[in-house]
Order: structure tokens, then C-alpha cells, then sequence
């Protein structure tokens, strides 16, 4: 799998030189101000969005199911009407532009490819609808079918393509119109884990090749952290943070993002005394770790030493659980009345047994705090 | 099945038992389709061929007399009168198809769009009347379209009609008898394509730069397009061989296929002429059916149409 993934992108982008002499036009920031949505009477969807994307940036939507991530690609691409609040795309206000008239286009989540055209008839729709002449047409799907590595798959049915075969289809279905914005509805959700990394990968590479705008949804937050140039993680339609992937993940603004970026071991802080804060699991000193009130340790900063060696941020442990992946081994440990748990390579050394006592180490750096 | 490694008898046992099973199975159904299809077909094919006697039955000798007589040759030379028939027959099979088409259309997509408690009840509101028997509410279509009722007077006050005619009995009547007759044929089939209606394609439409028009002719009518030629065929078969509501509504100016054929086996008695009309109505449904597949494998693409 992964030798043919190395080949396939080391053909691709070889491709993908000779295929784009001509550019996408120049990419378009969005700006959001205030969108609100409701559905019916209760659901709130957005409560409040201001958010800036620049032009030519891998753009992530990263939320659990229900936090407004959807409903907010919906608002960019005009299949909804925002409550409130304006949107701006390229400098020009599209707040009630229908979506037809926005240079916006989208891969849907079931791809929604039309059943009764070939698949050369759906990758020409929105040049056809557009008006653009038939050779015209004919020249920019070829073009299109080249650079994503088609193949006779323009000149299959829809209903002879794979999963995979699809979701390609339907990137370039909507690659084709050149949009100033190209928005992605979970499109990799539906495949299988080898696909999908493979289709990260291809991803990528076209919008960096393009340089185009990507708007991308997702609830996987390690794809999140593979694809963008920045993330928004969004919860109960408010965004909790926006920023790039690294940032996300080591300083998470508050207790959501930091549970939903897979961090499990959040401690209160009850008293601080300069760098040293005291927690349930004990005292200890932290380095440019913040003001707030809740103590995130990432399990992968932890270290184990065999048997009790106390001493500056060391903590006395016994091993709760193990489970050995290969690469790695997590744990859960019982330190005192607290559970902990901690990520350790497995870089030959012995890698403690359920039961054993060790000794948690920690970095004084590595430690952040947040606020609920 | 397999029958590898068995003995020769007990595998031609295995077989005898299967096709036993078989037969037994199948037995019913077909003795039910031979007694009251194929030799009832047979005969009327039989009677078509032979001669009318003197008491509208069939006689021998085998001819293609009432063939003739079909086409319009009579005693007394051509005469264009069952040609007229046939073609009125046609004509109003098009237009009440196309009008149950334009109003059933509506109703189906506003029924698919209304909370989903609602649409059984909506969807009962449209079956009901058929519950009642066809010749009673073709005699209340009488009422309604009678000289002197309001829709009448409505009619005759803006000039569509000669005072004192009332609008029955008219082609118009038939016309309106059958769209009334066929319209829950129509919307049931549309109902169900409307239902399973992807949003997602017709929402790409939009996103691909298709106005509202385009989008629904792109994206939402071909998705019904199965369950439209479906109603089409539910509609147009039976409508061709109405025989009630030209009946009764149609007057002497507007008698049907349907009403020439039943008149042959009863009033005028010439069962080889009747014989020959059924043909002829069969005939043409086959054509019409076959007309409908070629469309639908065009069109339907991804979804094969069957009739």
C-alpha cells in the first residue's frame, strides 16, 4: 500500500506539472461577521461566527456532530440563508447572493453525482450551466481528467465507480469551474482508512498546486492536523479556537479543544505558587505554563522509569493497564487517588508490566494550564 | 445446487423431488393464468378471425372480414366512423395522461414535502374517492357538469359554451372524467419517487450554477422520471379502454375504443368485429408500452424502468 501510495504521488505531481500551465485564478479570502442560525425553535446551529480565512489557505472546520460545522459550509456555499450576521467572499459581500451566482463550489459528503449523466457529462455541469462553449468545455474536463489522473473513468457510468472513484469524480467535478473557494463536506468520511490517507495526500497536493482556497469539514481531528494550514474547532455553534494545527494541539484554549484533540489528563489547579502549581497528582513546577485553571498534561511528554526515584517533578505509580501498539505502548497509571495516562515508545527498553511500580517524569516545559 | 459426488440415483431422486416441488409450487398460479388469460385470449383471437352470422355470433368460415369492417369498410363504402373512434381514443388518452401528469405532479412533491404524520392522511385524501365505485361518481360528474349547474352557468356566462347545453355530455366531460378517475394512479407513483428524492443532487445543481429552473430540470425531474412513466403507463393503458365514463359523459359524440368493442358483444352484436376492436386495443398497447421502455432506458440512465 504505501509503495504504490509513493509511486502514485511521485506520478501525480509529475502529472500535475505538465497538466496546470494555466493557474486557477487568484485565490479568495472569506470574511465572517456575526452569522448566526437557527433551525426551528430550539436548535441553535451558529450562535455568533466571526471568522477570517486567507486567500489560498487549507481551511479546517473541525467539530463534533451537531456543532455548526456543516451548517457554516452550507452558509459559504449558499444552500443556507445565515439569521444574521454577513459574509464576504473575495472582498465582495454574498450574503444574499443565491448559490448559483457564487464562484463557490463543493464536494458533498455523498458526492452527489448525477446518476443519469456519464461521468464526462458530470464533470462538464457547471461549465455547461456556466455557459462556457462546448470545446471550451471538452478542453478544460480533459484538462481536469489529467491532472486528478482520471483515466477512462470519464468514460465509465457513475453507477461502475468505486467509492474512491467517486470522491475523485466529485473533487473534480468541482475543480473544473476554477472557484475562487472550493469547500469539502467530510469528503474522505465514506472510505477506508488505506483510500483515505491516500486521498489526504492527493488532496493536498492539488490545493497547493492550485493554490485555491480549501474550506475543509471534518470530525477526525488527526486528518484535521494532516491537511491545514489552520483549524477552527467549533462546539454548540461558537468556535473555540482557530489556529494552526501545532498550535491546537499543544495549547488548547480551553477544556473542550484539549478533549477533543484526544487529551484525557486534565487536573485542577488548587494552588500555584509562582511555577509551581499544586494538582491532585501532586506538586509540580511548570515552565511558561499560563494562568488558567486546569493542568493539561499531553500523555506523550510523559517518561516511566522503573521502581520509586523520587525527585523534581516525579511521580510515584502504579501500572493500571497496558495497551501495546506496536510503535508504542499507552498506559494507564494510578498515581495516588488520580488516574494518568501516558504514551511511551517502544524503543527497546523494557516496557513495564501491568502492577509494576514506576516513576512518572515530566518536562517542566511541557506542562500547559487552560480555562474550562 | 449441487448434485458432485452423489450416487446417480439418489441425484436423479434429488431432481425428480426439486422439479416435484416445483411443479407443485408454480401449479396454481399457472392453471389460474391458462383458464382465464391465455384460452380466453386464444378465443378471442379465434373469434376475431371468423365470420358474423346472423345473430352477431361467430361462424365459419375463417375471414378477415371483421378486420375490414374495423378499418371503416361497410356496406356501403368506406366510412371514416371507427377510424374517428380510434383516433378519439388517442387524442383523449393524451390529453387526460398529460393533464393527470400537470396536476398530479404538484401534489405529489407538495405531499413529499409535508411533515411525515401528514402525508399518510394526504395520501388517503387522494385514494378515497377511488373506493367508490366508478359508475357512481361518473353520476356525480353528470350532476355537477348538467345544463343549469353552476359550472354550467359558469362556463356559459363566459362564453365557452352555447347556453342552455350544459357542459355534459362533451369530449371535454370525458376528458375530466378520466384526469378525476386517474389521478391517484398518477400520484402514488410520483409520491414514491418524490419521497426517496437524493436533495443532495439538486443542491449540487444549485452549487454547479444551475438557476432554480435548471436545477429542477437537471437534478429533481430526472429522479422522477421513473415514477412519472410508471403513472404513465397506470394511466394511459386503462384510460385507453375506458369504457364507463365516455359512457356515460361522453354523449353519442364521444364514444371510445372501449365503447365500440362492448357495444359489438351486446346492442350490435358482431362478436368478430368486438373480437377484432380488442385486438386492435391490444395492439396499440403494446406499441405504447414499448414506446414507454425505449424512453425510460434513454432517459432514466442509472435507473433501469420497468413496465
Amino acid at each position: 500500500m504505501t509503495d504504490t501510495l509513493t509511486l502514485d504521488s511521485a506520478e501525480a505531481s509529475r502529472a500535475a506539472d505538465g497538466a496546470t500551465a494555466e493557474p486557477a485564478r487568484e485565490a479568495s479570502s472569506i470574511e465572517m461577521q456575526g452569522l448566526h442560525k437557527r433551525f426551528g425553535r430550539d436548535t441553535v446551529a451558529l450562535a455568533g461566527v466571526d471568522l477570517t480565512i486567507e486567500a489560498g489557505e487549507f481551511f479546517t472546520l473541525l467539530g463534533p456532530s451537531g456543532c455548526g460545522k456543516t451548517t457554516l459550509l452550507r452558509i459559504l456555499a449558499g444552500l443556507e440563508e445565515a439569521d444574521d450576521g454577513r459574509l464576504s467572499i473575495g472582498g465582495r459581500d454574498v450574503t444574499e447572493v443565491p448559490p448559483h451566482k457564487r464562484s463557490v463550489n463543493t464536494v458533498f459528503q455523498s458526492y452527489a453525482l448525477f446518476p443519469h449523466l456519464s461521468v464526462r457529462e458530470n464533470l462538464a455541469f457547471g461549465l455547461k450551466m456556466l455557459g462556457i462553449a462546448p470545446r471550451e468545455r471538452e478542453a478544460r474536463v480533459a484538462r481536469i481528467a489529467e491532472f486528478i489522473q482520471l483515466g477512462d473513468l470519464v468514460d465509465r457510468r457513475v453507477d461502475q465507480l468505486s467509492g474512491g472513484q467517486r470522491q475523485r469524480i466529485a473533487l473534480a467535478r468541482a475543480l473544473v469551474n476554477e472557484p475562487d473557494v472550493l469547500l469539502l463536506d467530510e469528503p474522505l468520511s465514506a472510505l477506508d482508512a488505506g483510500l483515505r490517507s491516500q486521498l489526504q495526500v492527493e488532496l493536498l497536493r492539488v490545493q497547493k498546486r492550485l493554490g485555491m482556497t480549501f474550506v475543509f469539514v471534518t470530525h477526525d481531528q488527526d486528518e484535521a492536523m494532516v491537511m491545514s494550514d489552520r483549524i477552527a474547532v467549533l462546539n454548540g455553534g461558537v468556535i473555540q479556537q482557530v489556529g494552526p494545527p501545532r498550535e491546537v494541539y499543544e495549547h488548547p484554549a480551553n477544556a473542550f479543544v484539549a478533549r477533543f484533540m484526544g487529551h484525557a489528563n486534565l487536573y485542577p489547579v488548587s494552588a500555584r505558587d509562582g511555577d509551581r502549581l499544586t494538582t491532585p497528582l501532586g506538586v509540580l513546577s511548570a515552565e511558561g505554563a499560563g494562568q488558567g485553571e486546569l493542568l493539561l498534561i499531553r500523555p506523550e511528554t510523559l517518561d516511566l522509569l522503573p521502581g520509586d526515584q523520587p525527585g523534581e517533578n516525579r511521580l510515584p505509580a502504579t501500572v493500571g493497564e497496558r495497551l501495546y501498539r506496536g510503535s508504542h505502548a499507552e498506559y494507564r497509571l494510578e498515581v495516588g487517588e488520580s488516574t494518568l495516562q501516558a504514551t511511551v515508545n517502544n524503543r527497546g527498553r523494557r516496557l513495564p508490566e501491568v502492577g509494576d511500580r514506576v516513576t512518572v517524569t515530566v518536562a517542566p516545559e511541557d506542562l500547559v494550564t487552560l480555562s474550562e | 445446487m449441487s448434485y458432485a459426488g452423489v450416487t446417480p440415483s439418489a441425484r436423479s431422486r434429488a431432481m425428480v423431488r426439486e422439479s416435484r416441488h416445483l411443479l407443485f409450487t408454480v401449479a396454481p398460479g399457472a392453471t389460474w393464468i391458462v383458464i382465464f388469460l391465455v384460452l380466453p385470449s386464444a378465443y378471442l383471437m379465434g373469434v376475431a378471425f371468423m365470420t358474423n352470422g346472423p345473430y352477431g355470433l361467430p361462424e365459419m368460415p375463417l375471414s378477415l372480414a371483421s378486420f375490414e369492417r374495423l378499418a371503416g369498410f361497410g356496406f356501403l363504402g368506406w366510412s371514416p366512423g371507427n377510424l374517428y373512434t380510434l383516433l378519439r381514443s388517442l387524442w383523449q388518452t393524451l390529453v387526460s395522461t398529460g393533464l393527470v401528469v400537470l396536476v398530479a405532479y404538484p401534489i405529489a412533491y407538495y405531499i413529499s414535502t409535508c411533515r411525515e404524520k401528514w402525508r399518510p392522511i394526504m395520501l388517503l385524501l387522494v385514494v378515497v374517492p377511488s373506493w367508490t365505485n366508478q359508475v357512481i361518481r361518473t353520476f356525480g360528474w353528470m350532476n355537477l357538469l348538467a345544463p343549469g349547474t353552476p359550472l354550467s352557468g359558469l362556463a356559459e356566462g363566459l362564453g365557452l359554451i352555447p347556453p342552455n347545453m350544459g357542459l355534459y355530455p362533451s369530449n371535454f366531460a370525458v376528458t375530466l372524467g378520466l384526469v378525476y378517475n386517474f389521478l391517484p394512479f398518477m400520484v402514488l407513483p410520483l409520491y414514491a419517487a418524490f419521497e426517496k428524492l437524493d436533495t443532495a443532487q439538486v443542491e449540487a445543481a444549485q452549487d454547479l450554477y444551475a438557476s432554480p429552473v435548471r436545477a429542477f430540470w437537471h437534478a429533481v425531474f430526472p429522479q422522477t422520471l421513473p415514477g412519472l412513466l410508471a403513472g404513465i403507463v397506470l394511466v394511459a393503458i386503462p384510460a385507453f379502454g375506458m369504457y364507463v365514463i365516455p359512457e356515460l359523459l361522453g354523449g353519442g359524440k364521444g364514444m371510445m375504443l372501449g365503447n365500440l368493442v362492448a357495444n359489438q358483444f351486446s346492442g350490435g352484436a358482431n362478436w368478430p368485429l368486438g373480437a377484432a376492436g380488442a385486438i386492435l386495443m391490444l395492439i396499440a398497447t403494446f406499441v405504447g408500452l414499448f414506446a414507454m421502455r425505449r424512453i425510460g432506458k434513454r432517459l432514466g440512465g442509472g435507473e433501469e424502468v420497468v413496465i
